[in-house]
């Protein structure tokens, strides 16, 4: 009986070792688990990898980010089509929320809420969020919008066929169907300006230099200091975009 | 201000609490509401004929061939609202050449082509060959030629050859099936993928997409069999009628079952989203998705069908409750179609507000153009009765 | 096989067929370069004009208000963010002129109270009552607030 018993466990002692062995070979050649890293996976690429970070607490909600933007990247001015805008939260002491954003921002905000009925107000600046799983270049049907190896994502004017499926795809509705070109326009973080080494138009004209972009592989950069430094959150986490646009002091009422 | 963005100042004066700022114009209008409605027709029609055909259901021969002839008409139509209402349409074809694979949208070309080239045209040549060749022989000048043409240039009528063709029609009907479940669960995919969207993001879409498809296409295949025998001043027949109308009340239930499921989940998870879809429900889509989509396409069918599968009112009368119940449940569906493709984009993604459309009457997108849509396969199907009379067709046994 | 099927089988052949054929012929030559879009594209966004030229092309001509303006408490701001882009000017700076903003709406857009700018981050006055008959220019200079 006992003979059976010991002969039974080191079977099972066998068995189990084997398995542990066989799944510890298996498993080193996975790449290991990463739980997300501010939900967008650094990627690995010899160049730099873009990303924008935005200080909520430095905004004052002059709308000069929105306005340059449309001149720098020739946006038709009627107030339907924004690269760039800006948003004012209100959240009033009886728990409503109140969001504007008249044209996008660009003649500047008054404060519609009388000042004693005020909990809590604040400006969000939105652009695209140059998501690194966007969802707009997941659907594009003809490869006419795509990441660039830079995490920069462009749409190709000539290529484009207008079906307008990458505006139902954007979570945070940073896209526009051209009136003129007849093709889905976007932020390009400027790219004409971030190739030859400057800063996006919004962020070189931002009296407060509320919002900054840059390289997050290279962790001098400041958005990897602004990073690393507070609390940052990006818009619609749940859906997991990837999104690298970081706000600090970001309300959870915001979308 | 500039005559071209007047209606969106308009759009613009009507918004309801926060938008996006650029979410004030619609970005698919009706035309893209066509779109899934003319392709759900297609794929029902196909359904009900590969019932007589696979399943074996002997009362529907009569509605067969016109099944495929209506599934066909309006394939040929499908795409082009699509094309139509792209802002670049004649680059189109780049969804062809260079698909971008894990777009929805890409592999619907395919899908496309597929169901059309491989199991329409082919199903409805295997089964017309046989008169092809007849015709071709008995007629003259063009209508020879065509026939000629169509069946291939072969005059092969051998028994042995006959039978393969009914074979292969019978291997390629039974692709159909599972082609069909493709070509319209694909198209509510299409929808039901967009996760930004909380109106469509839903695992039900493709399954609703293809029962709602199934519902349509039947019912105008109903609909379309009491229009033709009238005109030809035929008799109808009515037991072929009756297990249509039969098969219509069961998909109307399974139909219903599931969109009620996919609401009552919506209720009962009321997620993030619960607020503003509640404020959808009642307030923009009150009339065409309670009244239209609900009570008049799925309510007052289900009522008459239902009483009719136990107490039958004599000939004239039912085939008069068949056609209008018929032309309700188009209705229907095509305000089911409505509220997901409009609905799905009147509320803001911060759902914080809602926009509003307003569809115009003349214009690419507007009501004249879309009825154009809606009016051609009916051409076309007149076409192919006139070229392939299925009266004038040889009776063949499958 | 009967004489139907096997022409049916080669009309199918010549439809692939000239589907490959129209998909070489067709598809964009920097397609596929870097990904799935045109590689091209990308060269041609990076090609586009820019607009603001940045605050190192406003000292070269317009020194004095330049350092001015790096002692006051506007040092931070970029010349193009009141005065316009200045692709123009810099080409043409006789014809070209930019705008010389000054009245209270365009202060109003940063100074005035509103409880959504955060207290520290700019100076604010409540405007309606701050002289308001008067021009904000008239008392401060913009360049040395």
């Amino acid at each position: 009986m006992t003979e059976q018993k010991t002969s039974l466990s080191r079977r099972n002692f066998l068995r189990n070792a084997g398995v542990t062995a066989g799944t510890l070979v298996i498993t080193s050649t996975l790449p290991s688990f990463n739980a997300v890293l501010y939900a967008a996976v650094k990627r690995n690429t010899k160049g730099p990898w873009f990303g924008i970070a935005i200080d909520i607490e430095k905004c004052i909600g002059c709308g000069t980010c929105a306005k340059t933007c449309k001149i720098e990247n020739d946006v038709p001015q009627e107030p339907f089509f924004f690269r760039s805008w800006v948003e004012q939260y209100t959240i009033r002491k009886d728990g409503s929320l109140k969001v504007e954003s008249p044209n996008g921002g660009i003649d500047g905000f008054k404060q519609s809420v009388p000042a004693e009925e005020i909990e809590k107000t604040f400006f969000v600046p939105k652009m695209c969020n140059h998501c690194s799983k966007s969802p707009c270049v997941q659907v594009c049907p003809v490869g006419a919008t795509y990441e660039t190896e830079e995490g920069i994502v462009l749409v190709d004017e000539k290529y484009c066929i207008g079906c307008k499926y990458c505006i139902q795809a954007c979570p945070y509705g940073c896209r526009y169907f051209h009136p003129d070109k007849h093709v889905v326009d976007k932020c390009t973080l400027c790219f004409h300006r971030v190739k030859k080494g400057l800063n996006p138009a919004c962020m070189d004209n931002c009296p407060t230099k509320a919002r900054i972009s840059g390289d997050l592989n290279d962790p001098a950069s400041e958005v990897s200091k602004f990073i690393r430094t507070k609390n940052v959150y990006v818009l619609k986490p749940h859906l997991n975009t990837g999104s690298k646009l970081y706000y600090n002091a970001l309300n959870q009422e915001v979308r | 201000m500039n005559p071209e963005f007047e209606h969106l100042y308009q759009a613009l004066s009507k918004v309801d609490g926060f938008i996006y700022p650029n979410e004030i114009e619609l970005s698919w209008s009706i035309l893209i509401v066509l779109y899934p409605f003319i392709t759900g027709l297609v794929a029902g029609a196909f359904i009900l004929a590969s019932l007589e055909r696979v399943f074996n259901v002997k009362s529907l021969k009569p509605t067969y061939v016109i099944a495929l002839l209506t599934s066909f008409a309006f394939l040929l139509v499908a795409t082009m609202p699509l094309i139509f209402h792209l802002g670049q349409p004649l680059r189109a074809w780049e969804i062809m050449m260079t698909p971008h694979l894990t777009s929805a949208m890409a592999i619907f070309g395919f899908v496309y082509l597929w169901y059309l080239m491989i199991v329409l045209l082919l199903e409805i040549w295997f089964d017309y060959r046989y008169d092809l060749v007849l015709w071709a022989r008995e007629s003259k000048g063009i209508k020879k030629w065509m026939y000629k043409a169509l069946a291939l240039g072969s005059d092969d009528i051998s028994p042995k050859s006959l039978k393969l063709d009914d074979k292969l029609g019978y291997i390629v009907t039974v692709i159909g099936i599972p082609s069909a479940f493709l070509l319209h669960g694909y198209v509510g995919f299409i929808f039901g993928s967009i996760k930004a969207n909380p109106w469509w993001s839903t695992v039900m879409m493709p399954i609703i997409f293809l029962f709602s498809a199934m519902v349509s296409g039947i019912a105008l295949v109903m609909v379309l069999y009491i229009v033709i025998n009238h005109l030809r001043k035929q008799k109808i027949d009515m037991l072929c009628l009756d297990t249509i109308a039969k098969y219509l009340f069961y998909i109307i239930i399974i139909d219903f079952t599931m969109e009620s499921l996919d609401q009552i989940h919506r209720i009962y998870e009321a997620e993030e989203s619960f607020e503003i879809i509640s404020l959808l429900i009642s307030g923009h889509l009150n009339f065409t998705l309670l009244i239209m989509q609900v009570g008049l396409g799925m309510f007052l069918p289900l009522a008459t069908l239902g009483i009719i599968q136990f107490y039958k009112p004599e000939e004239k009368l039912r085939k008069l409750i068949y056609f209008i119940t018929g032309i309700l449940v188009l209705i229907g569906i095509f305000f089911m179609r409505w509220n997901v493709v409009i609905g799905g984009q009147l509320f803001s993604k911060s759902f914080l507000g809602f926009t509003s459309f307003k569809l115009s009457l003349i214009g690419p997108e507007g009501f004249l153009m879309a009825s154009i849509w809606l009016v051609v396969p009916f051409f076309i199907l007149a076409f192919l009765l006139w070229l392939f009379p299925p009266w004038k067709k040889t009776p063949v046994e499958h | 096989m009967p004489l139907h099927l096997k022409r049916l089988l080669l009309t199918g052949i010549v439809i692939i067929s000239l589907f490959l054929l129209l998909k070489h012929a067709l598809t964009p030559e920097s397609f596929g370069q870097y990904g799935h879009y045109r590689g091209n594209s990308m060269n041609e966004i990076a090609a586009l004009p820019i607009h603001f030229v940045g605050n190192n092309s406003c000292v070269s001509c317009h020194d004095t208000i330049v350092s001015m303006k790096s002692e006051g408490y506007h040092s931070d701001l970029s010349c193009e963010g009141c005065h316009g882009a200045g692709y123009k000017h810099v080409g043409d700076p006789k014809m070209e002129q930019l705008i010389k903003p000054d009245s209270r709406e365009f202060c109003a857009k940063c100074h005035d109270i509103n409880l959504a700018r955060p207290e520290k981050a700019v100076t604010q006055k409540e405007l309606k009552e701050h002289h308001s008959d008067q021009k904000c220019v008239k008392c401060h200079n913009p360049h040395q607030p």
